[in-house]
């Protein structure tokens, strides 16, 4: 108990709680502790601890004993295998390397076509890379596909109503909330508003107020994009130019402003009651004629295929202009602003874009099931922003993957969790995801390496050529931070403004524009590690 | 030329000012920031603006660039042939017009990598908007061809054609002021502004910095500069404005003003700054 003798214990006491094991151990510990208290009996007023003890009881202690204990090794199995995956997925992906993020040709004889790949490389590129992505895509979208027919009706519908809806809403929430930063916690307004308009051009017995005309379901999709699109408009000209916190409080604002709406406005939107008896999604073309009906399956695929279009737009968008200003605006917004980036107009046009994939979600809502205000409160807001949040902020898919695991979850557990405690779990797994996995089940990738296209061309500069480290002269020195010689330097540097760049306009990218000079430059290609001595058949793999 | 998208920056060959700075008056409630600063820069010139902390340096950048609005004022700058009014632009349209600025704290987007950095700023030329580019087509395709192309020269250009691929936030300190700077010359400016970008240098990066503001100016892109360090400033810049509690107190050739008495007693004479003495 006194003295030096024990000093050593102690330290190794204070230093046990940072090991992995023990404090997984205390996380398994906690949830099975808070799952208990949870599902046990209430407490009252005159027996308030009657919760506890009763939670605690003998044989479901054991229970949550064993439950903690089973948890604890999944979290340190899956940590194991996590760790074994990232060891896997760097040296695949330093396989790849030199062909996503390198040039081609460093050599810069660029005449011929790129040497075959190496071995490696070869079989590497099915796994990882654009390749590897693609092929995945296509495996989750056959599953995607091919799964739901075997499923009971309860989950088709939970697949459409639950999962789908709620991926799509995922999906528009993230182009604003992912892309460009702003928290938005009114977002299920737009919800709303799509299926309000869809009912309101749709049929003349479902509201109190209707369209002097009725339009056939099908097109009240594009209605609804526009409509939800201008009222994200409307909703952001006056207030995307406040910031942050702000921004998040007006939203809300917005959202519950929506929802009294929707329940007070009897003579408009039918109140509390809700909507129902719209017609179901039909398609009336002279070519075309198909009625989506009452089974849950159409809906289903109906959704499978506007969350592939939205993902591919977006896809798009991602790696365009606009998915750069957007970012840009998110990691910095006086800078963006600075650099030329509109940026109060690329925030319009995030709201208008998220809102309107909202609008649609609403059709889809709209003309599948019966609605009422309640579906659009400030919790299904907030759902969607965990599902955005547990999926991965900025990704598409993981969004979608959110909204399955999270609704699908909450769908298998509809029996055993009373709908009032789901969040409380919510709440559990989004702490737990953000404490393993702070940026989400599937986070962006970022900083992607852009191959570089012009390679033959960039280190032609006559003065590269007499003087080695020309371009490169300040890169290298400075950034080795070492002595460096001002000396011939960057004076006539790779000129950036009216130099080769810009005006070698519209030449098709290396092959014909490679002059033989350009192979010889020493330094300053841009092949880096490999060295241009290596030649471009030989990787350095591994 | 069909192909040509991105513009070249404007010819510099035209004699002229390039910015004039005409009793520019910033106050913050009762603080006067800025007290009738005048300056005139010609085209294709070097100025340092130099003075103490908290003389107003930095508050005349924002006031140039759209990020404060002075109360009086005027400051006019000529992007082509005629002169425009910067005062009561916003920052995005001072930048189109071909004003690039860096950052006393350096601003990047930390989780793009060097090259997207670069890529926003040469992007604010482009054509293809928010729905033409998604479509995939020939022209866009091109379009997002030569800005990358563009970006990878300029990366070149300030010797981080390396770092292409990293993420701009992971890169040491000095690199990320040079990105800040080919970010900026992304956006095709005719008139650079830089602010303080020899903070924190070593003296190695500070002659490498000596070296590309020269480039620069020899590419005809007029330098704005704001910097401490005298020797520096009397490197690059052919004229210097030297601040002081939001007035200007002395303007000339870099030799006038380290003579100039008042220069010496404001801001040379009363700092032991060893650095700053000639």
């Amino acid at each position: 108990m006194s003295g030096l003798p024990h000093q050593p214990r102690l330290t190794r006491l204070t230093r046990l709680p940072r090991s992995r094991r023990v404090r997984s151990l205390g996380i398994a510990c906690f949830l099975s502790a808070l799952a208990a208290v949870i599902t046990g009996p209430s407490g009252d007023a005159d027996h308030p601890l009657a919760g506890i003890t009763g939670s605690f009881a003998w044989p479901r202690l054991i229970i949550f004993v064993v439950a903690a204990l089973g948890l604890w090794a999944a979290l340190l199995s899956g940590g194991h295998l996590a760790s074994r995956g990232r060891a896997l997925s760097t040296r695949a992906r330093a396989a790849m390397m030199p062909s996503t993020s390198m040039p081609p040709a460093p050599g810069g004889d660029g005449a011929g076509p790129p040497a075959p790949a190496g071995p490696l490389r070869r079989i590497a590129a099915p796994i990882t890379g654009r390749h590897g992505a693609r092929l995945g895509h296509l495996a989750l979208l056959a599953v995607a596909l091919a799964v739901p027919p075997a499923l009971s009706t309860a989950a088709q519908q939970a697949l459409v109503g639950e999962i789908g809806v709620y991926a799509l809403l995922a999906l528009g929430l993230n182009v604003v909330v992912g892309y460009a930063g702003l928290l938005d916690l009114g977002y299920i307004a737009f919800f709303a508003i799509g299926a309000y308009t869809t009912a309101y051009v749709t049929s003349a017995e479902a509201m109190p107020w209707h369209a002097p005309w009725q339009i056939n379901p099908f097109f009240a999709l594009p209605v609804a994009l526009v409509v939800a699109a201008v009222a994200g408009v409307v909703l952001g000209g006056p207030t995307l130019r406040l910031r942050g916190d702000y921004l998040a409080i007006v939203t809300l604002g917005f959202g519950e402003i929506v929802q009294l709406l929707a329940n007070n406005a009897d003579g408009v939107t039918g109140g509390p009651r809700g909507v129902f008896g719209l017609p179901p999604l039909s398609v009336d073309l002279p070519g075309v004629r198909y009625s989506w009906g009452l089974n849950p399956l159409p809906y289903y695929y109906l959704l499978v295929v506007l969350i592939v279009l939205v993902m591919v737009v977006f896809g798009r968008w991602e790696r365009s202009r606009t998915g750069r200003a957007w970012t840009a605006i998110r990691q910095d917004e006086v800078a963006a602003e600075a650099t030329g980036v509109a940026t109060i107009r690329m925030k319009l046009l995030a709201f208008a874009v998220g809102a309107s994939v909202s609008g649609f979600a609403g059709v889809v809502l709209a003309t599948k099931q019966f609605f009422n205000p309640q579906s659009f409160g400030l919790q299904a807001s907030l759902l969607v922003l965990t599902i955005v949040i547990f999926g991965g902020m900025g990704s598409r898919l993981g969004v979608v993957l959110g909204a399955l695991v999270l609704q699908g979850t909450a769908f298998l557990l509809r029996d055993t969790v009373p709908p009032a405690d789901r969040f409380i779990y919510f709440g559990a797994v989004v702490v737990l995801m953000m404490i393993f996995r702070p940026s989400g089940l599937l986070p962006p990738r970022r900083h992607r390496a852009l191959p570089r296209q012009d390679v033959p061309g960039t280190p032609a500069v006559p003065a590269a050529a007499g003087t080695p480290l020309v371009g490169a002269a300040v890169g290298a020195t400075a950034g080795a931070g070492q002595d460096s010689a001002l000396a011939p330097g960057a004076a006539p540097g790779p000129g950036p403004l009216p130099a080769p760049g810009s005006l070698r306009t519209s030449g098709p990218p290396p092959a014909s524009g490679a002059s033989p000079g350009s192979g010889a430059v020493p330094g300053p290609g841009p092949g880096a590690g490999a060295g241009p001595g290596v030649g471009p058949g030989a990787e350095p793999a591994l | 030329m069909t192909g040509r998208v991105i513009p070249d920056p404007r010819p510099s060959t035209a004699a002229g000012p390039i910015l004039d700075v005409r009793a520019v008056t910033l106050r913050f409630g009762g603080l006067t920031s800025l007290d009738g600063v005048s300056l005139r820069q010609e085209r294709g010139s070097v100025l340092a603006v130099i003075g103490p902390n908290g003389a107003g340096k930095t508050s005349l950048f924002n006031c140039l660039t759209g990020a404060y609005r002075p109360q009086q004022g005027s400051a006019r700058f000529w992007a082509g042939e005629d002169a425009v009014e910067l005062v009561g632009r916003s920052p995005h349209r001072v930048a189109r017009l071909g004003i690039a600025r860096t950052f006393q704290n350096i601003r990047l987007f930390p989780e793009m990598s060097a090259v997207e950095n670069v890529q926003v700023g040469v992007e604010v030329r482009a054509r293809a908007g928010a729905l033409r580019g998604l479509l995939p087509t020939p022209a866009v395709r091109r379009e997002e061809r030569e800005v990358l192309e563009r970006s990878h020269h300029l990366l070149d250009f300030v010797g981080l054609g390396r770092r292409a691929a990293l993420p701009a936030g992971s890169l040491p300190y000095g690199e990320q002021r040079r990105l800040e700077i080919a970010r900026a010359l992304g956006t095709t400016p005719s008139l650079l502004l830089l602010d303080e970008p020899a903070a924190g240098a070593t003296a190695a990066e500070r002659r490498d910095l000596v070296t590309l503001i020269r480039a620069i100016a020899e590419q005809g892109v007029s330098v704005l500069l704001i910097e401490h360090d005298i020797r520096l400033v009397a490197a690059v810049a052919g004229s210097i404005s030297v601040l002081n509690f939001g007035r200007v107190i002395a303007a000339g050739h870099p030799d006038q003003i380290r003579s100039d008495p008042a220069v010496i007693e404001a801001y040379l004479g009363d700092t032991d700054d060893e650095r700053s003495r000639p």
